[in-house]
């Protein structure tokens, strides 16, 4: 059964063969066996959960040919601890919320609970307010890779992913602002997507780069990541940048052929800087692809070697405003001991954050304060319309662009913490992505050194079931994706 | 470019984050290796090029003037580090 598909589960809960009580359950006792090592988990409540599946039997018991439930209720789901749940602990990996109760559901967690009927089996482990490549920052522990318990399952969503690579649940929610969704999946073999900026809603999702998070669906196959977007996306007032546009069935092109597809692949993902490798299971993708009938043609983003230099100046910025709220004074931790109200202030952000966090909350101030605006902050947003413009120029000559998505398999525990730099440039293929607004998303492609490697994909604004697509026709004709560690049967 | 220590401590201060001088100095560190990075932006020529805020070049929308929200302060002060009377208490401020 936790091998079974979404669409699998989804089948066997309309047909009464298992009940959501049931398969919750077997979830629960898996995630008891197997969170103690990975880490991956940092709250679970297992009788809400139980609670909530057995509302969704009720839903199904209910259910009849002319009201039918939705196709995900009683499904199981890992969700990352940036969504605020009410009456759940919501702690974006911080000492900083570590106690805090959320009194609201962020619309993501409405949409999937109260209208799909998905059921909550906890919330996962990430870095820091969403800061970190490696799920190290986290103030709960650094969360471990189920293909080897001594590497890093990436991040910030480490511990969504880790959650469904060991099959202690069948997906997950992510949030990327810099890669967050697409590495941890590459790193621990899933597939994961994250939607053009603004298809996700973002109200009650704890904001790191208001102009870059963006929240999607971590599962092991394209056809479960359509079925999960179909649940999130939407537009919602609540978020000012959410887009009012027709709501859209992104399962609907799945089975489409690859015939005539041109596939974009930038010379500049190709270059040095990726491991070998994890080069040459790539290539061997790539000839899937035209195996299926793609075509492929060299594209150039010659601005993507500016991204991350970018990226370090417009979302610390915009994560040095967006963290100022956290002060002790209305939710979050206090210091025991301070004097004024600024030392109050001050003592409680300087306990309440761990190191990442505040380095970012510093560059943030000193790039936006008097004197630097222009020369960092400025020019990082010029640098980030060019960015943007080289995706315009790629799409006119390719319907998708195709590369790695990280430039290394999971490295060790450890192996990055201390080089904050180092730690930056495992995102480097990602990164242009956010900048842009482009939806894309990563895909197991094979092994390099018995570590999994991803594909990443990339579409123009709203092509999301057309990537699904792109990933679906390609995991049809291979097992990557199917593909478990082995130690956690 | 490379930031002093009392750079890195006024800018701790501007963001309200206490720091030792130990840790300044492990701080100062850091974000010089990070704005040798960032520099490489400074050598891109990007007279007339438009900044870009956002990724979807939208209005922010507007709405009605009217009351769409209930009353939940109870259970959002149920979630304050300290409050009496309904109100968030913090050290006196004026004398």
């Amino acid at each position: 059964m936790i091998e079974a598909s979404l669409k699998q589960l989804s089948e066997a809960l309309a047909a009464k063969r298992i009940s959501s009580v049931e398969l919750t359950q077997l979830y629960l006792d898996r995630i008891a066996r197997f969170n103690p090592a990975l880490n991956a988990f940092v709250t679970v409540d297992p009788e809400k959960s139980l609670k909530m599946a057995r509302a969704a039997d009720a839903r199904i018991a209910a259910a009849s040919g002319a009201k039918p439930a939705g196709p995900l209720t009683g499904i199981p789901i890992a969700q990352k601890d940036i969504f605020c749940a009410e009456g759940w602990r919501t702690t974006c990996g911080s000492r900083m919320l570590a106690n805090f109760i959320s009194p609201y559901d962020a619309t993501v967690i409405r949409k999937m609970e109260a209208e799909a009927g998905l059921v909550s089996l906890g919330k996962t482990n990430m870095d820091e307010f969403a800061m970190g490549s490696s799920n190290e920052t986290s103030f709960f522990g650094p969360v471990r890779n189920p293909w080897d318990q001594q590497r890093v399952p990436g991040g910030s969503s480490g511990g969504s992913a880790a959650a469904v690579a060991s099959r202690m649940a069948p997906a997950a929610t992510g949030t990327d602002t810099g890669g967050s969704i697409r590495q941890p999946a590459a790193l621990c073999n899933l597939t994961g997507l994250k939607p053009t900026y603004g298809v996700v809603s973002r109200y009650g999702m704890i904001a790191f780069a208001s102009s870059l998070d963006q929240g999607g669906p971590m599962a092991r196959s394209a056809e479960d990541c359509a079925l999960l977007l179909n649940s999130m996306a939407g537009f919602d007032e609540r978020d000012s940048t959410s887009l009012d546009r027709p709501l859209e069935d992104y399962a609907r092109d799945l089975e489409k052929p690859l015939t005539g597809l041109r596939i974009g692949l930038p010379k500049e993902f190709f270059g040095e800087g990726c491991d070998a490798e994890v080069m040459a299971t790539v290539q061997a993708a790539i000839d899937e692809y035209r195996k299926l009938g793609a075509t492929t043609v060299e594209v150039s983003l010659p601005n993507s070697h500016l991204s991350v230099p970018a990226y370090y100046v417009i979302a610390p910025a915009e994560a040095s405003s967006n963290l100022s709220r956290f002060d002790g004074v209305r939710y979050g931790y206090r210091a025991p001991d301070y004097g004024n109200l600024d030392d109050m202030y001050m003592k409680s952000r300087a306990q309440g954050f761990g190191a990442e966090v505040k380095r970012r909350i510093l560059i943030g101030t000193y790039v936006l304060s008097h004197g630097y605006y222009d020369a960092y902050y400025l020019q990082a947003q010029r640098i980030r319309r060019l960015i943007a413009n080289d995706f315009v120029e790629a799409f006119k000559s390719c319907d998708v662009i195709l590369g790695p998505t990280s430039p290394s398999t999971a490295f060790k525990l450890g192996e990055k913490a201390a080089d904050p730099v180092q730690m930056y440039l495992s995102d480097i293929y990602t990164i242009a992505v956010n900048l842009a607004g482009l939806p894309g998303m990563s895909l197991p492609c094979g092994f390099a050194g018995g570590l999994p490697v991803g594909l990443q994909l990339i579409g123009n604004y709203f092509a999301e079931a057309q990537l699904l697509n792109v990933a679906h026709r390609y995991q049809q004709v291979s097992d990557w994706h199917l593909r478990r560690p082995s130690e956690l049967v | 470019m490379s930031l002093t220590l009392e750079q890195v401590q006024r800018i701790a201060h501007l963001a309200r984050i206490e720091i030792s001088e130990s840790e300044a100095v492990t701080t100062q560190g850091h974000l010089n290796g990070i704005f040798e990075l960032i520099e490489q932006m400074q050598a891109v020529d990007t007279r007339g090029v438009e900044p870009m805020a956002h990724a979807q070049d939208v209005s922010q929308r507007l709405r009605d003037d009217v009351v769409s929200e209930t009353d939940r302060r109870a259970a959002y002060q149920a979630v304050a580090p300290e409050i009496e009377a309904g109100l968030y208490l913090v050290p006196r401020v004026i004398e």
